[in-house]
C-alpha cells in the first residue's frame, strides 16, 4: 500500500512585490484507499497545495518535503510525478487546439505504461469510461476541452482518472460549477475508480455539498496556509452549519 | 500567446492615423492601389513600398524586373469527369476576369506569359483535381493559371508545388454563382526555390471559396491572395499554414474585399518559426465597401515561435466604408508556448518533448483539419511532423 507524506511544507509564489508565502507548514499523510477532504475558505492555499503536489512551475517550495513511498516527489519533473502515480484533476482544465481527446488519452496511457495499450481493449475501456461519465462517444474525436462546457470538462477529467489509474488523485474543486446531476455523475465516477483501483484521494473543496456523495475518511480544515483542525466526517457537518467564521476570527 | 485584440468596427476618418513623417506611404483605401498588367507602368521597386518593405527584394530582382521564360511550365492535371483543362492564349476572355496585378513582379509575370492554363470545374458532384507542378530547375519563369468553377459546381483543386522553381506567377480563381470551390496552394519546394504568387479570386452570388495557402518548402515564398466578394451572399474563407526554418522567408499578403451585401469572410493564418533567420510576414487587409451592408468578417494571424533568432511580422488592417455591418474583427498574436497547455499534458505523464510536439502540431493542425480531404490532411500532418523533427528544443 502506497503512502503520500507531506511534511512541514512551505510554498511561495513570485509576485511583483517579491515572493509571497502561501503555504506555511503543511503536514499531511494519505494512504492509498483513503479519502481526505481539504476544506477551507478562498485564498487559504488549498489550490496551491494541489498544484505544488503536481509540480506546477509557478510555485516555489521553500522548505519541507513531499514523499511518495519514501521517494522525493519534489525532485521529480511534472511528468515523472504522473508516472510515479500522482494525478491532478484541475479546476480549470486547459483547452488544447488540434489535439483530439482520443489521441491525448492514448499518448498519456502509452507514456505512463511505457508501451501502447492493446487497440481492442483500449477502445473498449475508453468507450466504457466515457459511457459511465455520460460523455457522448463523439467527444473522443473532438479537440481536448475545446468548446466543452464546465461540466463536460470535469467529467473528462474523471475519464482520465479512470483510464490512467494513478495511485493518488488530487481533485481541485472538481465540484465547482457543477449542477446536482453532474455532481452525482462525477462523484460516482470517483467512487467507482476508488473501488476498483484502491485510489487515494485528496478532495479539495470549498463546500460540503460533494461530501454527501463522496464520504471522506478524514477532513482537514485549511486556514491561512496550514491545517487548522482535523477530524472525521462529522467535522464537515459542523462546517456546513457554522462555516469558516470560527477559524477566521481566530486568525484575525 | 503574448497578445490578442478584438477590435470593434472603426469608422475611417474618426481617428487620427499617421504613417510617420516623410513616410512614402500615401493614405489611400486598399482598393485604390495602382493596378496594371504592364510592368513598366509601375515605378522601380525600391524595397520601401508598403507591399515590398518586408520582402528581401534584392534577392528576387530577376523576378521583379528581369526577363522571364513564359512558356508553359511542366504541369500534370488529374483527369476527372466534369473537369476540363486547356492551354489558351493571353487574348482569352477568361484572362483578367478575376483580377489585375498590383505589383511589378505580378505584372512582369503577366506580360511574360505566352499561354495560360485554364482548369474548368463544371461537375455538380464534388470532384478532386490535382495540378502537379513539380519543377526541374531554377531558371526564372512566369506562369498564369485560371481555375474556374462554373455555376453550382463543387470541387477541390490542389496546386501541388514540389521540386525546383524560380517562379513569378498569377493565379486567377473564378467561383461562379452557387459554386463551392476549395483551392489549396501547397508549396513544398526545395531549399533553393523562389516563388512569388499573386492569386486573385472573384466570388459570385451565393458562391463559396475555401482557399488554403500551405507554405513549408522554399527559400523565399510569397503568396498574396486577394478575394473579391463580388456577388450577394458570397463567402470567402482564406486559411493559411506555414512553417519557417532557419533562413527561410515565407510571406503572405491577404486582401479580402467585401463588395456585395451579405457577404461573409473568415481569415485565419497560423505559422511556426524555428531557427536563426526564420522569417515570416503576414499582412491581412479587409475592406468592407460602401455597398457591402450586412457583412460579417473576421481575420486573425497567430504565430508560434520555437527558437531564438526568428522574426514574425503580423499586420492586420481593417477598413469599413459602411456602418451597417453584422460584424468585423481582427486579431494577431505571436508568442512562445502556452505553459499551461504544456503543464496539463505533462501532468498526464507525457514527456516535455512529446508535449511540445503535441502542442505545436495541434496549433498548426487546426488549419489542416479545415481542408476536409483525408489523404491530403494525412500528407500535411506528415510534412509538419518532418518539420518538427528538425526542431532541436522539441
Amino acid at each position: 500500500m502506497a503512502t503520500l507524506t507531506i511534511k512541514d511544507l512551505h510554498v511561495s509564489i513570485e509576485t511583483d512585490q517579491g515572493p509571497k508565502p502561501i503555504l506555511r507548514g503543511v503536514d499531511l499523510t494519505i494512504n492509498q484507499g483513503e479519502i481526505h477532504a481539504i476544506m477551507g475558505p478562498n485564498g487559504s492555499g488549498k489550490s496551491t497545495l494541489a498544484y505544488t503536489i503536481a509540480g506546477h512551475p509557478r510555485y516555489t517550495v521553500d522548505s519541507g518535503s513531499i514523499e511518495l513511498d519514501g521517494e522525493n516527489v519534489l525532485e521529480m519533473s511534472v511528468d515523472e510525478r504522473a508516472k510515479a502515480g500522482l494525478f491532478l484533476a484541475m479546476q480549470y482544465p486547459v483547452e488544447i487546439p488540434g489535439v483530439t481527446v482520443s489521441n491525448f488519452l492514448r499518448t498519456a496511457k502509452t507514456a505512463l505504461d511505457g508501451e501502447a495499450p492493446p487497440v481492442r481493449t483500449w477502445i473498449k475501456d475508453l468507450r466504457g469510461s466515457m459511457d459511465a461519465m455520460q460523455m457522448d462517444k463523439t467527444f473522443a474525436e473532438r479537440n481536448v476541452n475545446e468548446g466543452f462546457s464546465g461540466g463536460e470538462k470535469k467529467r473528462h477529467e474523471i475519464v482520465q482518472l479512470e483510464l490512467l489509474k494513478p495511485k493518488f488523485a488530487v481533485l481541485d474543486e472538481t465540484d465547482s460549477g457543477l449542477d446536482v446531476d453532474a455532481l452525482k455523475v462525477v462523484s460516482e465516477g470517483v467512487n467507482r475508480v476508488k473501488e476498483s483501483t484502491g485510489l487515494g484521494v485528496l478532495l479539495i473543496t470549498h463546500y460540503t455539498r460533494i461530501l454527501r456523495y463522496i464520504t471522506p475518511d478524514f477532513v482537514h480544515v485549511f486556514v491561512d496556509g496550514k491545517i487548522a483542525e482535523e477530524g472525521g466526517p462529522e467535522l464537515a457537518d459542523r462546517l456546513e452549519d457554522e462555516g469558516y467564521v470560527r477559524y477566521q476570527q481566530a486568525t484575525a | 500567446m503574448s497578445s490578442a485584440t478584438d477590435t470593434a468596427p472603426v469608422i475611417p476618418g474618426a481617428q487620427a492615423h499617421s504613417h510617420g513623417p516623410g513616410s512614402p506611404v500615401p493614405v489611400q483605401t486598399r482598393s485604390a492601389r495602382f493596378r496594371s498588367t504592364d510592368p513598366t507602368a509601375f515605378p522601380a521597386v525600391t524595397g520601401r513600398e508598403v507591399d515590398w518593405k518586408l520582402t528581401p527584394v534584392d534577392r528576387i530582382r530577376d523576378l521583379i524586373d528581369g526577363e522571364l521564360d513564359g512558356s508553359p511550365i511542366t504541369t500534370t492535371v488529374t483527369e476527372a469527369a466534369g473537369v476540363t483543362t486547356e492551354w489558351v492564349g493571353t487574348e482569352d476572355a477568361r484572362i483578367g476576369s478575376a483580377g489585375t496585378p498590383e505589383d511589378r513582379a505580378s505584372a512582369n509575370a503577366w506580360a511574360s506569359t505566352a499561354k495560360a492554363l485554364v482548369v474548368t470545374v463544371s461537375s455538380e458532384e464534388r470532384v478532386e483535381v490535382t495540378i502537379d507542378r513539380t519543377g526541374a530547375d531554377h531558371a526564372p519563369r512566369a506562369s498564369h493559371l485560371v481555375i474556374n468553377a462554373k455555376p453550382n459546381a463543387r470541387g477541390l483543386v490542389v496546386i501541388d508545388n514540389r521540386g525546383s522553381a524560380r517562379l513569378s506567377e498569377n493565379v486567377e480563381i473564378v467561383v461562379e454563382d452557387g459554386a463551392e470551390l476549395t483551392v489549396v496552394s501547397l508549396q513544398e519546394w526545395d531549399d533553393e526555390s523562389v516563388h512569388l504568387s499573386a492569386q486573385f479570386a472573384r466570388i459570385d452570388k451565393s458562391a463559396t471559396l475555401n482557399h488554403f495557402v500551405v507554405s513549408l518548402g522554399g527559400s523565399i515564398v510569397r503568396v498574396n491572395p486577394s478575394a473579391a466578394l463580388a456577388g450577394e451572399g458570397a463567402t470567402g474563407k482564406l486559411y493559411g499554414l506555414y512553417f519557417s526554418d532557419a533562413g527561410q522567408h515565407l510571406e503572405q499578403q491577404v486582401f479580402v474585399h467585401h463588395i456585395a451585401p451579405h457577404t461573409v469572410s473568415d481569415v485565419l493564418y497560423k505559422g511556426a518559426l524555428n531557427g536563426k533567420g526564420a522569417r515570416t510576414v503576414w499582412i491581412g487587409d479587409v475592406l468592407i465597401g460602401r455597398d457591402a451592408t450586412g457583412t460579417d468578417s473576421y481575420e486573425a494571424n497567430r504565430n508560434l515561435v520555437l527558437s531564438d533568432g526568428t522574426r514574425a511580422d503580423s499586420i492586420p488592417n481593417l477598413e469599413i466604408e459602411t456602418g451597417d455591418i453584422a460584424g468585423a474583427g481582427h486579431a494577431s498574436a505571436t508568442g512562445r508556448f502556452d505553459d499551461e497547455q504544456l503543464f496539463y499534458l505533462r501532468s498526464r505523464g507525457i514527456s516535455e518533448e512529446e508535449s511540445r510536439r503535441l502542442v505545436v502540431l495541434g496549433f498548426l493542425l487546426e488549419i489542416v483539419q479545415k481542408i476536409g480531404q483525408e489523404s491530403l490532411e494525412e500528407r500535411l500532418i506528415a510534412a509538419v511532423e518532418r518539420e518538427l523533427e528538425a526542431v532541436e528544443s522539441i
